[in-house]
């Protein structure tokens, strides 16, 4: 593919951020509607068995209660019914639909009120009795019942000889844990659904996947997806916790169609913890064996997540250790064990970020072990085309990524020994490690409407949790058509919008940038046809890449003459806007090469001598995420992963009674994630070069990469400080002492 | 939560009288901690007194120290003059509790009288003896990691989350009370209580007895004094352990010396014995190393709290050194 390399890297500032922080952005759960309602979910005490008696009188009685909904009065729903269509429609959670109690907190009913703290109250008077089964949930200590995964697109790996890294004379073999964490975004999910008759049904909903989520209520709700309405145009975060349909969205369903009145469930941040995923915990083995000057002879990783008991969740835990390093011989496993909680889903960088946690930690403790640099370690074992199939990269700068973070770290300056620097009270330490993530592209539909002002709309059912889509988008389109972009609206959010992919994985620059790239071309075709058609001689030899948009007005390069208003032109058509669609996808290019993201990390931590406290004081990652769109919103995409890294190295973990098999501390004060003053300054760098075959802008993802290896970098850091290697993520003051 | 009724009365007399009224009331003051309980259902007054336009958030210098009204706010407090100057540690203290929003709305009182963190007493489907009398301690078995290590019972294993109040431990500070029927002055060290079988009681308040004012008495312990807090991130947490020294030295003698510390018991502790130990020694490194040894010679850790120990001994070394360097 020929990458047009038009598009700059230029800061812009989101499009829409005047708007978020004054609140005329309005997000799912502000919403207004008339005759609105407010449902609040009540969650089980227990973690296993079967609901005995629910008693809901008091409930029904309190003031401003319209109704409560439990399995015993719900109307039921086509794919919740039975529990073999939810399981094939992956629909999860049989909410209000059976009596059986899968994990504590699982809501049990819903209280629906003229407002909401009537709601609230009323909820607390709901009673329940319970069966008692008992449950499971202490993953360290069942890690013996995990079982092969069933997945189809995992798959465990033997290359070579599997043995090859334990005959290596340098070799490291070690356990490492992480623990769940919870996506807490800034906004919590809410969802309100409102029904027109039987046969028409629009949600507004907080999620990053419109289409999906609106393909599976239609399957689960036995409804063709026209009928299905899906909504998300502002989000406050999501992270991966948006794509899927949670249990409160089907509650809030059922109660609209119960109530024929549009009816509002928003989840509270204590039950963020238990109805809209985590990041499941991870017991992983790393083996490394190497030679004396640091080349890998072989790796075994072996990882179990955790799972739920009512469905299967797998992540790609050891796809990193597939084809970060050039390895003859590889060994890799993955194992899910199902435990009494809800099931987790997608959490940025998933599978990676935590993969990456025991791979580059090992990698560091082989550099160790082999007294060698940590950086050249990686460089030395740098995979030319991919270990697995030997596919060449479409493009992999890994090594300018090391060359440019260390440069601007300085890394040269570092005395390798552990424990060999201090400032006053604290050990002073430095660390390093890298990532990557697999960079794809989806087709991706786009339509544009260009008006004789020349106003440009683009539409595409695309969303925008929090990297600045939007504003990326704008800019793609403005540069590609020449169109400013203060003329320019990216329409996204609404499911009824032409077909994109959800916003996971990193996909969406790489395909729907793509489509808004292409349709700005198509639009231009249009123009010129018009020009050719009505203008005679000037456009007639015109090449579609000579011509060129400004001002309202198009022409061609080298012909001042040329230039004519998109009024005149549309005009002499007899139209007032050219309008066109487009669908984008990868061509066969996508089958010949092996498209990656990489990074590098360095951290600095200040560990104290005393009381264990790390700090984290300076951090730069070098990022190859192809060409940059947007250096201002690429560039805090990478800074916010890498606060989610020092929250993940330092401390989130969800912490849970096991007597009770229910969450504790789940809510901001018992759950950690960094403050202000837990970040440094981040300096990030980017590569910028432009991928020649991902797509014509030579953007790969960037969405994911800036965790990948973050927290392994502060943990490698912690190590040099202090010469205590924790293999347990978080690595808190308790741990240090 | 229940529905209540509301009142705002402007003088100390009204607020007495309309808690002798109302069954089931409770003074607000910031709301920083009362209005979360009230949201999750732990407690649930009928009758909320306001309190917060009482005219008792002065901080006046007088004969025996500096007293401060209940209701003045933990930020007005850090910056005050007479207490950056003359009793800096209070102000460490406050400065190194919660985030400048909270600090802007909680009172002196309010700070005292903070209930527990335990995550147990804020899930009311988990047993709590401090929050229902007889379902059971969920922390003594359970999640303990920021559990006592000191004077906790069968019953209760909480607890007291509050910075100030170690500081003010630490200053035998005194708790000025008032009620319809009388005013008495309250011993800092005797206001909390451990939980012995009814943890239910945090402090020997008794029902409808306001704070009104505490009183931190003149010391000399401007020069050599220090506050830290350990915890799980930089800022805004609650503290795994915090440690509040002060001494007065003459001739690097240790003439005086006090210590308390955070989040290891049910009240801010003081380690009396440790003090004792000091008096007379030389200000050494030697001499804070066993000072710091006899702080947690008691200590008796739970399954997942015993790091607290080592890192109790650690932290007051640490405090007391670093006032030195
Ligand atoms: C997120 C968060 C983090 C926090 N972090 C910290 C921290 O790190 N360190 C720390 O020390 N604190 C911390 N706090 C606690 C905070 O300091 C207290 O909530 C605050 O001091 C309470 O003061 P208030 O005026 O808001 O009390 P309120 O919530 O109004 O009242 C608390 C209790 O005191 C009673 N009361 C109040 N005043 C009087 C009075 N004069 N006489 C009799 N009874 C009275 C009330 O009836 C109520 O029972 C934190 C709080 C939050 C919410």
């Amino acid at each position: 593919m020929n990458h047009t390399n038009t598009i700059s890297g230029d800061s812009t500032d989101r499009v829409d951020g005047r708007d978020k922080v004054t609140g005329t952005a309005k997000y799912t759960a502000e919403i207004p509607l008339p005759n609105l309602v407010y449902g609040v979910l009540v969650g089980s005490t227990i973690a296993k068995g079967v609901i005995k008696k629910i008693d809901t009188s008091a409930a029904e009685k309190a003031a401003g209660v319209i109704s409560v909904i439990t399995h015993k009065n719900s109307t039921k729903l086509f794919g919740l019914k039975k529990s073999k269509t939810a399981k094939k429609l992956d629909l999860g959670l049989r909410v209000f639909h059976s009596k059986d109690i899968v994990f504590n907190g699982q809501p049990i009913a819903l209280v629906v009120a003229d407002r909401l703290e009537q709601a609230q109250y009323a909820a607390s008077l709901v009673k329940c009795t319970y069966e008692q089964a008992p449950h499971t949930t202490d993953f360290g200590t069942h890690l013996d019942q995990a079982r092969p995964s069933s997945s189809k697109w995992l798959s465990d790996t033997k290359r070579g000889d599997v043995t090859a890294w334990s005959n290596a004379p340098f070799k490291v073999d070690q356990a490492y844990t992480t623990p769940q964490e919870v996506h807490n975004p800034m906004e919590m999910h809410s969802t309100t659904a409102i029904w027109e008759g039987d046969e028409k049904l629009t949600v507004y909903d907080k999620n990053h996947a419109v289409q999906d989520i609106r393909d599976t209520l239609a399957k689960a709700l036995k409804l063709e997806k026209e009928q299905v309405v899906v909504n998300s145009e502002f989000i406050g975060g999501g992270f991966g916790s948006g794509l899927r349909v949670w249990p409160h969205t089907f509650a809030a369903i059922i109660a609209a169609k119960m109530l024929k009145r549009p009816v509002k469930v928003s989840v509270t941040r204590p039950q963020m913890f238990t109805m809209t995923g985590y990041r499941p915990a991870t017991a992983q083995k790393v083996s490394i064996g190497a030679t004396k000057d640091g080349k890998i002879v072989g790796i075994k990783h072996e990882a179990i997540g955790q799972t739920s008991e009512y469905e299967e969740f797998a992540e790609s835990v050891t796809g990193i250790t597939k084809m970060l390093y050039a390895c003859p011989n590889l060994e890799t496993n993955y194992k899910v064990l199902p435990l009494t909680y809800s099931t987790p889903i997608w959490m940025r960088a998933p599978g990676e970020a935590t993969g990456s946690f025991a791979l580059e930690t090992a990698m560091d403790e082989l550099a160790y072990s082999l007294n060698m640099d940590p950086v050249q370690l990686r460089k030395k074992n740098y995979a030319e085309t991919h270990p697995d199939d030997n596919k060449p990269w479409s493009s992999n700068h890994l090594t300018e990524c090391l060359i440019k973070a260390a440069r601007q770290f300085d890394w040269e300056a570092r005395k390798p020994e552990p424990r060999s620097s201090s400032d006053r009270d604290w050990w002073v330490g430095t660390g390093m490690a890298v990532g990557s993530w697999g960079a794809w592209r989806a087709p991706a539909t786009a339509r544009a409407v260009l008006d004789s002002k020349g106003n440009l709309l683009i539409q595409s059912a695309t969303s925008d949790m929090g990297p600045g889509t939007s504003t990326t988008m704008v800019k793609i389109a403005s540069d590609a058509s020449g169109i400013p972009m203060g003329k320019i609206r990216f329409e996204l959010g609404k499911s009824n919008l032409p077909p994109s992919p959800g916003q996971g994985g990193s996909v969406t620059v790489a395909s729907v940038g793509s489509a808004v790239y292409d349709i700005c071309t198509e639009i231009k075709q249009k123009l010129l046809d018009i020009a050719v058609e009505t203008l005679g001689e000037t456009y007639k030899e015109a090449k579609i890449e000579d011509v060129f948009l400004i001002n309202g007005k198009m022409g061609i390069k080298g012909k001042p003459a040329s230039l004519v208003t998109f009024a005149d032109l549309m005009e002499k058509k007899n139209i007032t806007e050219v309008e066109a669609t487009k669908t984008s996808s990868s061509g066969e290019e996508g089958g010949k090469y092996a498209f990656y993201s990489f990074g590098a990390h360095f951290a600095e931590v200040y560990v104290h001598k005393y009381t264990g406290a790390v700090r984290v004081t300076r951090f730069v990652s070098c990022v190859d995420a192809g060409r940059i769109m947007n250096n201002k919103t690429a560039s805090s995409q990478i800074s916010g992963a890498v606060v989610m890294g020092i929250g993940m190295a330092l401390m989130e973990e969800q912490h849970m009674d096991h007597q009770h098999g229910r969450l504790v501390a789940n809510d901001f004060a018992g759950y950690h994630i960094p403050v202000q003053a837990d970040v440094p300054n981040i300096e990030v760098i980017f590569v910028d070069k432009a991928d020649p075959y991902l797509n014509k802008m030579g953007a790969k993802g960037l969405g994911e990469i800036g965790l990948i290896g973050a927290a392994a970098a502060i943990g490698n850091a912690v190590f040099h400080a202090t010469g205590k290697r924790v293999r347990n993520l978080p690595i808190t003051p308790d741990k240090l002492i | 939560m229940k529905l209540f009724q509301y009142h705002r009365p402007t003088d100390t007399q009204s607020a007495l009288d309309l808690f002798q009224k109302n069954e089931g009331a409770q003074y607000i003051a910031g709301a920083t901690n009362l209005l979360d309980l009230m949201k999750k259902d732990i407690v649930a007054p009928d009758h909320l007194i306001d309190i917060s336009r009482l005219p008792l958030n002065s901080i006046q210098n007088g004969p025996l120290g500096v007293t401060i009204g209940a209701l003045a706010l933990n930020s007005d407090v850090a910056m005050h003059q007479i207490i950056t100057q003359q009793y800096p540690l209070v102000a460490q203290a406050l400065l190194a509790g919660a985030s400048p929003q909270l600090r802007n709305m909680a009172t002196v009182g309010g700070n005292i009288l903070q209930r527990t963190r335990c995550p147990y007493f804020y899930d009311i489907a988990m047993p709590c003896n401090k929050r229902q009398p007889g379902s059971g301690c969920g922390a003594k078995e359970g999640f303990n990691r920021m559990s006592a290590i000191f004077g906790a019972s069968d019953s209760c294993v909480a607890v007291h989350p509050s910075d100030l109040c170690v500081a003010l431990a630490a200053l035998d500070a005194t708790i000025t009370v008032k009620s319809a029927k009388q005013e008495r002055i309250i011993d800092f060290k005797d206001f909390h209580r451990l939980p012995g079988n009814t943890p239910e009681k945090d402090n020997i308040l008794e029902k409808g007895e306001l704070i009104t004012s505490i009183t931190i008495p003149k010391n000399n312990f401007t020069k050599f004094h220090n506050y830290m807090k350990v915890r799980d991130r930089a800022s805004y947490a609650f503290a795994l352990v915090s440690v509040a020294v002060a001494f007065e030295i003459k001739d690097s003698v240790i003439l005086d010396a006090r210590i308390a510390l955070g989040g290891v018991a049910h009240k801010p502790w003081r380690a009396y014995e440790a003090e004792a130990y000091l008096k007379g020694k030389s200000d050494s490194e030697n001499s804070f190393k066993a000072a710091a040894a006899l702080v947690v010679k008691e200590a008796k850790p739970l399954t997942h709290n015993a790091f607290k120990v080592k890192m109790a001994e650690q932290t007051v070394l640490a405090a007391m050194l670093a006032i030195f360097n």
